[in-house]
């Protein structure tokens, strides 16, 4: 599969996915559809306002004491017959998973869609072991049979329409496994029942499963998983080894807490009013599930993003996608040009954070967004996403180069606006060239982005305060 | 009653027309209002753009330059948010008078939904993104734009979808502000109406400037010019 090292900035990115209008069809119906879903979903709760303060409160709680829960969680696995293995960054938690694969002296291994496990690059690093990782969830299935990126959290093919995916699978099915049925169509259960097919023999054969989790509850040490489609119960019941790599944001402290988040969840996430599947399990036993459980504590920069006061609220994000699916920016960029597993406004502040803002794609993240605030009015962890954008923004224009011409102008203009001569001076020079000033396609900067598209307004005779002085003094 | 008013230095510079839109408006209810000359800018671009640092003595300045006012009127949802919101964090020094956008200010304030206008044409009522999450103006607007004389207010599609401006997102990332602008224009046109009024002007010189580019057939307008609009001067 391809990885996101080496991203264009976000703005080069969605250049190209502005222009490609099948994409941005496909986008808009997808998303508003999801989004009108939801809205009903959420306004069926009466106490849905509460429930997000409770969810929030729960997350902020747990993350201001998570040293405590962690400690609490590793004792209550162990004790329920699971190991405990704790990864600085990616490149320690593939090891630790590659490691742990080899031990059991097996090449391959079934996965539950997982979002920790993408953004550590887990399976083109056991890929370099000699380890193939089988993708189980039907839409990691087509990104992964297709050599390509996710670009939704919750549906990482929604960039792909049935035509595209029936070619995918009558092309690429044979070399993973069971090819796809003769005359295969692109009706949604032809595609459905070709996946189950390829997918059975995988469960069947498969000895150890790579999952991440929702959730994991300190309290018993018991790890909750949400799907729709049975893979993941496949996955988590069927072979003899379960590695989880979970982030250790994702700890609650009991399963009371666990109440909110599962009315928070499926009605932010898939619209329903519970998921299909919902899986728990606690360490190991034998005779019924994996008798061997691996939990990878990951941090990959969970600990710095913690440390910072505006942008741990980040930390508190359940993966749901309700805010990708309300971003107009998401509509129109796609889910490719955030350059991350977690595109979106939530991946705008999340990236940046976890992966530092040296790279042009991280530099360019927390600008991609007009700050509308659709993405945090649908928060169910209340994530107020502007805040962290611009909070970024400051982070970024202090750490990064390329802002000197931006940081001079910022300067000046805050000069003349505190300097009432100067404004007054500057605002006369504007109004007297105004016949001058062209309104149409500028050759170069601001202006040219301005005017590719734009028209610039033409200046008044006479601004507001000349009027005021000749009317009211 | 004694306000000020706080045209904004967009509105002063490019769009004079609603302020003083604002001060007939306000006049003509019996509001005594005053421009405090020393006015500039709130200091959001420079906030929002990550420069909280040149945003500070903005808002400290807003402070000085509007002490001792009962009120603050703002024709802007936008730079109204930003000073109620964001000024009082960035300084112990930039707390305001208490800062109304213009229908807060009709509607909580003066109590008045009929302000005896005339404005005989189909408008659209766009929603702009801070004033209707930030500042949650509601129906304020509109229940407004429904008591105008002559005034027939249409829906418009996806009203709630933001228009692509977002400050120094419309240049730095102009693809996307394109698209989205494009997609705002095409529901304006679809809607019927003849002009498509907003309480920002920020996001209406966006939105008009995409419309005369595509010489599509919808006029952009600031709310407080239809609010201002009589019989006597039309």
């Amino acid at each position: 599969m391809k990885t996101d090292v080496g991203m264009p900035s976000f703005p080069a990115a969605a250049r190209v996915a502005t222009k490609d209008t099948q994409l941005r069809a496909n986008l808009t119906r997808a998303t508003h559809t999801i989004r009108d879903k939801r809205a009903k979903a959420v306004a069926e709760l009466e106490d849905w306002a509460e429930l997000r303060e409770a969810g929030k409160q729960i997350k902020d709680h747990t993350l201001r004491h998570l040293d405590r829960y962690l400690i609490q969680l590793e004792k209550a696995v162990t004790a329920a017959g699971g190991h405990v293995h704790w990864a600085g960054d990616a490149a320690e938690a593939n090891r630790i998973v590659a490691d742990l694969v080899k031990a059991t002296g097996e090449t391959e291994v079934v996965k539950v869609k997982s979002m920790a496990t993408q953004e550590i690059g887990l399976n083109e690093a056991l890929a370099a072991e000699g380890i193939t990782a089988y993708e189980t969830d039907l839409a990691e299935l087509i990104v992964q049979l297709g050599d390509d990126r996710p670009s939704h959290i919750l549906v990482p093919a929604i960039h792909r329409n049935r035509t595209e995916i029936r070619e995918i699978f009558r092309t690429k099915m044979a070399a993973w496994g069971r090819p796809a049925p003769e005359n295969l169509t692109d009706t949604p259960a032809d595609l459905a029942e070709a996946a189950r097919l390829h997918l059975r023999e995988k469960f069947l054969r498969a000895k150890v499963a790579v999952s991440g989790a929702n959730f994991m509850i300190a309290d018993t040490g018991t790890l909750v998983v949400l799907e729709s489609e049975g893979n993941g119960r496949m996955c988590l019941t069927l072979p003899e080894t379960l590695i989880s790599v979970v982030g250790i944001e994702k700890i609650i402290p009991t399963w009371q807490d666990l109440e909110v988040f599962l009315q928070l969840l499926p009605r932010s996430s898939t619209a329903e009013r519970m998921n299909p599947y919902t899986s728990m399990w606690t360490g190991a036993s034998d005779g019924d599930g994996p008798s061997e459980f691996h939990l990878v504590l990951l941090d990959n920069g969970r600990t710095d993003t913690l440390a910072d006061e505006v942008g741990r609220q980040a930390l508190r994000c359940i993966r749901c996608s309700a805010c990708l699916n309300v971003c107009p920016v998401y509509e129109r960029a796609g889910g490719h040009a955030y350059g991350s597993a977690y595109p979106g406004p939530i991946g705008a502040i999340l990236s940046p954070q976890l992966r530092g803002t040296a790279s042009e794609i991280d530099a360019s993240l927390p600008y991609a967004s007009t700050l509308c605030g659709a993405c945090y009015e649908v928060c169910p962890v209340a994530i107020d996403i502007p805040e962290v954008l611009v909070h970024l923004r400051e982070r970024v224009v202090e750490n990064e180069p390329g802002h000197k011409a931006e940081r001079a102008a910022m300067k000046a203009a805050t000069y003349a606006m505190t300097h009432p001569a100067a404004y007054r001076a500057a605002e006369a020079v504007a109004i007297k060239t105004r016949k001058l000033q062209p309104k149409k396609k500028l050759p170069i900067g601001p202006a040219k982005a301005w005017t590719d598209s734009r028209d610039l307004p033409e200046l008044p005779k006479q601004t507001f305060r000349q009027w005021w002085k000749e009317t009211h003094r | 009653m004694r306000i000020a008013l706080f045209v904004t230095c967009v509105n002063d510079v490019a769009f004079p027309g609603t302020g003083i839109a604002a001060v007939r408006v306000l006049e003509r209810l019996g509001v005594e209002v005053d421009f405090p000359e020393a006015q500039t800018c709130c200091g959001q671009m420079q906030y929002n753009t990550g420069y909280p640092a040149e945003a500070r003595p903005l808002a400290e300045k807003f402070a000085r330059d509007f002490r001792g006012y009962e009120a603050i009127v703002v024709p802007s949802g936008s730079c109204g948010a930003f000073i109620r919101d964001i000024h009082p964090r960035l300084s112990a020094a930039a707390e305001p008078p208490p800062v109304y956008e213009l229908t807060e200010f009709l509607l909580d304030v003066l109590k008045t939904e009929d302000v005896g206008a005339y404005f005989p044409h189909r408008v659209a009522y766009h929603p702009t993104c801070h004033s209707s999450r930030l500042l949650k103006l509601g129906d304020r607007p509109t229940r407004l734009l429904s008591r105008v004389e002559g005034l027939e207010l249409v829906e418009l599609p996806g009203a709630e979808e933001c228009c692509g401006f977002g400050g120094t997102f419309s240049v730095k990332n102009p693809d996307v502000s394109a698209a989205m602008g494009a997609d705002k224009v095409a529901h304006a046109v679809a809607s019927g109406a003849e002009f498509l009024v907003a309480a920002d002007n920020s996001c209406l010189m966006h939105i008009g400037g995409t419309a005369r580019r595509a010489a599509a057939p919808i006029k952009t307008l600031h709310l407080a010019e239809v609010l201002a609009a009589t019989k006597e001067k039309a």
